[in-house]
């Protein structure tokens, strides 16, 4: 490790959060020669970087594995010239366990492989719920992918495939949780392997599986596919705890039954009791958060689908809209009409988009009519917030005299 | 050489033998959670509890310490550790006798143990410098600087709700930057310069084309290339993205842009967008002075003002945008003024208003 002054970096190794300047500089001091030089240059290219107040990077090339044409995303300086320990630096997308569980000899296993073939840096984890392996040669692509293999790891999506589907700790640790979605998330993503490794799709398309309705995976703002959480029988009370709830001091007439959306919870201060109309409840999660020991989601569970979230590029930000209300998501009959469902909305997607066009783009361009008579369901009113407030519709042929042309 | 090609397709490992015994035990059964203080959640079940160190992470790590990481879930939690979806570790541990050795040692070595409950949950975040060609700011300098002036946030759990605050360092927002309570992204203000020989060299013409959302980019025949419209571009970078001939990084020009009062979950009135409060706040590396001051007072002013329980957009639909203006000395300019696809629906038709000074 050199002893180097870099000033504008050096500033971000004080400060109480810890310094991901310290972490680039202990992967360059691990004894290792190729991470001492990888690591160097990078730190060298980012002190320019603050300099110069522009990045050093360039735009991948098609780089990756045999038979695989995702999970690599080829990474480049563009100046190779001062930094050529970073000529190339490739990133990969290694696929996480459901939920980001792992025990200590996993972390140790990704460790050796990636010291072996990489700079020692990643990210625990990629925005899109993979583990990041950040900065390696072409050459070693293969090699730390067949290692990685061997191991029992695979890598995840890039460019314009199935994404790394990923999703909350659900079951594992979460009593809100409405469905399992470690599993489904392993059965999923096991299901679409080929989907995940291999782009062949308009853009990229996203899903993401949240288990209640609080969406720990922000589910419903940047998936294409938001598996969100919910019951739809009666919230389960335990007045007894709420009871304990309000002795402890709890403004349960304010903070849960004030908060509530449809004003479908009222408390009774003299009795210590809370109530709830059922039938007015949205599920909206505000009360059983609130009151987690007393308040507890139903017991007919399963899942709304969600579809068309997207991040602002190219027609504005979308947030999933709701398709099906709800889904039993059958574990027992392999989440079957959950997949049917799926590859009939990437099939109608895959035949009319346009390149680079997402799923919620294309919805809102053909309109959700048509979308709706593709994927074969019914409209109906949990679908919008309110219907059209305009005269603009359209009739077809179908709509007359029992659909005589 | 004869290549040597392991297995594909074989997918992620399963997580059923990754999880706590107590996680499989109580698998399904949970019961219910509290918090025994700040950065430790005890969650219940049937079976008995489980205890989770939660820890905040820059998210860049080296090899070095997740391998200590590894120690340390082998010295306290018989082996086991997750991450989350806002790049914390957590340490799965039963033995409550642990919790304490484990926090002190993490704290010890700088690693903050906190963001659980209504406090400032770690921030998400993009490359930036470190590893993306179409960053306008920094992503990692710019957390840190933020994250360590915003430490105590972190530390305590007394704010009127949760504060997720995100970052991404272009308009591609990898992450879901735009609904979240507060949301800073790199963006840039002037249009892309055109390399003709480029363009006509690597680029596909229609894709380029198609990739603008204001369509003011037209094909340039003669030059096998394309033209910018000044007047409608709004420097967003895809057209970069689909085409490097086109740069838009720009040193003197490029700067960071602040959203509030998003939120992704389904509570109350449910998730909604973040939306644009300062236009424009210049790079200023190392520590961005002027970005943290802004988060700062972002902060501070809702904390000081909202009600016990709501979120920071949830404050603001109350008060009003007007009187949020007026509390935080923010100047509202044309730039907040929406004159995209949806944006009649943001003005006001109502005459309802605050005067404000």
């Amino acid at each position: 490790m050199s002893s180097k002054v870099r000033p504008m970096i050096d500033e971000l190794k004080n400060g109480k959060w810890p310094s991901y300047i310290k972490e680039i500089e202990k992967s360059a001091a691990d004894g290792n020669a190729t991470h001492a030089s990888q690591c160097t240059a990078l730190l060298d290219l980012l002190e320019d970087s603050f300099n110069e107040k522009r990045p050093h990077w360039k735009h991948g090339g098609i780089v990756g594995v045999r038979s695989y044409g995702g999970g690599v995303i080829g990474r480049y300086t563009d100046n190779p010239e001062k930094y050529p320990e970073v000529t190339e630096f490739h990133t990969l997308r290694i696929n996480q366990p459901s939920g980001w569980f792992y025990k200590s000899d996993d972390i140790r296993t990704l460790c050796d492989i990636w010291e072996k073939h990489g700079s020692g840096l990643t990210n625990f984890h990629g925005a899109t719920g993979d583990i990041v392996f950040l900065g390696t040669t072409t050459e070693h692509l293969q090699p730390c992918f067949n290692d990685l293999s061997e191991a029992g790891w695979d890598l995840g999506g890039s460019g314009s495939d199935l994404r790394t589907p990923s999703c909350c700790v659900g079951p594992g640790r979460c009593e809100y949780a409405c469905f399992d979605s470690l599993d489904l998330c392993y059965n999923l993503t096991q299901t679409y392997q080929t989907e995940l490794h291999r782009p062949m799709w308009p853009y990229k398309s996203k899903i993401k599986i949240s288990a209640c309705p609080n969406d720990c995976v922000a589910s419903q703002a940047r998936a294409d596919i938001s598996i969100i959480g919910k019951w739809r029988d009666a919230i389960i009370v335990d007045q007894a705890e709420v009871a304990k709830y309000a002795d402890a001091g709890l403004d349960i007439e304010n903070l849960v039954c004030g908060y509530c959306p449809t004003a479908c919870c009222s408390y009774d201060a003299e009795k210590k009791e809370i109530n709830i109309d059922n039938a007015n409840c949205t599920k909206c999660m505000h009360c059983i958060n609130a009151m987690p020991k007393a308040l507890h989601v139903g017991q007919e569970k399963g899942a709304t689908i969600m579809l068309g979230g997207k991040a602002t590029i190219v027609q504005s930000a979308f947030l999933s809209w709701v398709i099906v209300p709800f889904m039993k998501l059958d574990k027992e009959d392999d989440y079957q009409e959950l997949k049917d469902f799926l590859e009939k909305v990437w099939e109608w997607w895959d035949e009319n988009a346009k390149v680079r066009e997402r799923l919620g783009e294309l919805i809102y361009r053909k309109g959700m009519a048509e979308f709706l008579k593709a994927v074969e369901l019914d409209p109906i009113p949990q679908m919008v917030k309110h219907p059209r407030e305009n005269p603009y519709y359209f009739w077809y042929p179908e709509d007359f005299n029992g659909g005589d042309k | 050489m004869i290549a040597q090609f392991a297995p594909t397709d074989i997918g992620p490992p399963h997580y059923w033998d990754k999880m706590p015994e107590m996680c499989q035990k109580n698998y399904g059964k949970w019961q219910y959670h509290e918090y025994e203080k700040i950065g430790v959640m005890k969650h219940v079940g049937p079976e008995g509890a489980l205890y989770t160190v939660r820890v905040g992470s820059p998210r860049l790590l080296s090899t070095v310490t997740l391998r200590w990481f590894a120690e340390l879930a082998d010295k306290y939690c018989d082996g086991h550790l997750r991450f989350t979806s806002r790049h914390n570790v957590e340490f799965l541990l039963v033995d409550h006798a642990n919790i304490d050795p484990l926090v002190e040692t993490l704290e010890a070595a700088g690693w903050p143990v906190g963001g659980t409950g209504k406090s400032l949950k770690n921030l998400i975040h993009t490359q930036g410098w470190v590893h993306c060609h179409s960053s306008a700011t920094d992503a990692s300098g710019t957390v840190k600087a933020v994250m360590d002036d915003l430490y105590e946030y972190f530390k305590r759990d007394d704010l009127p709700a949760k504060l997720k605050i995100s970052m991404a360092c272009c308009l591609n927002m990898c992450g879901a930057v735009h609904c979240s309570d507060i949301a800073f992204v790199g963006v840039h203000r002037k249009i892309p310069r055109v390399d003709d020989a480029g363009v006509a060299n690597s680029c596909e013409i229609p894709n380029v084309v198609a990739s603008c959302p204001n369509a003011a980019i037209r094909p340039n025949p003669k030059a096998k290339s394309v033209i910018i419209n000044e007047e409608k571009c709004m420097y967003c970078g895809n057209c970069f993205s689909v085409c490097p001939s086109l740069p838009i990084a720009d040193p003197e020009n490029d700067g960071i842009a602040v959203f509030v009062g998003g939120k992704v979950s389904t509570t109350r009135k449910g998730p909604a967008f973040s939306k644009l409060v300062i236009p424009y706040i210049p790079n200023e590396p190392p520590r961005w002075d002027s970005l943290v001051k802004a988060i700062r007072n972002l902060v501070e002013v809702w904390v000081e003002n909202a009600r016990p329980g709501e979120r920071y957009g949830e404050w603001i639909e109350r008060i009003g945008w007007e009187k949020f203006f007026e509390m935080t000395g923010l100047e509202f300019t044309d730039k907040h003024i929406d004159d995209f696809t949806f944006s009649v629906k943001t003005f006001r038709t109502n005459a309802q208003f605050k005067f404000t000074e």
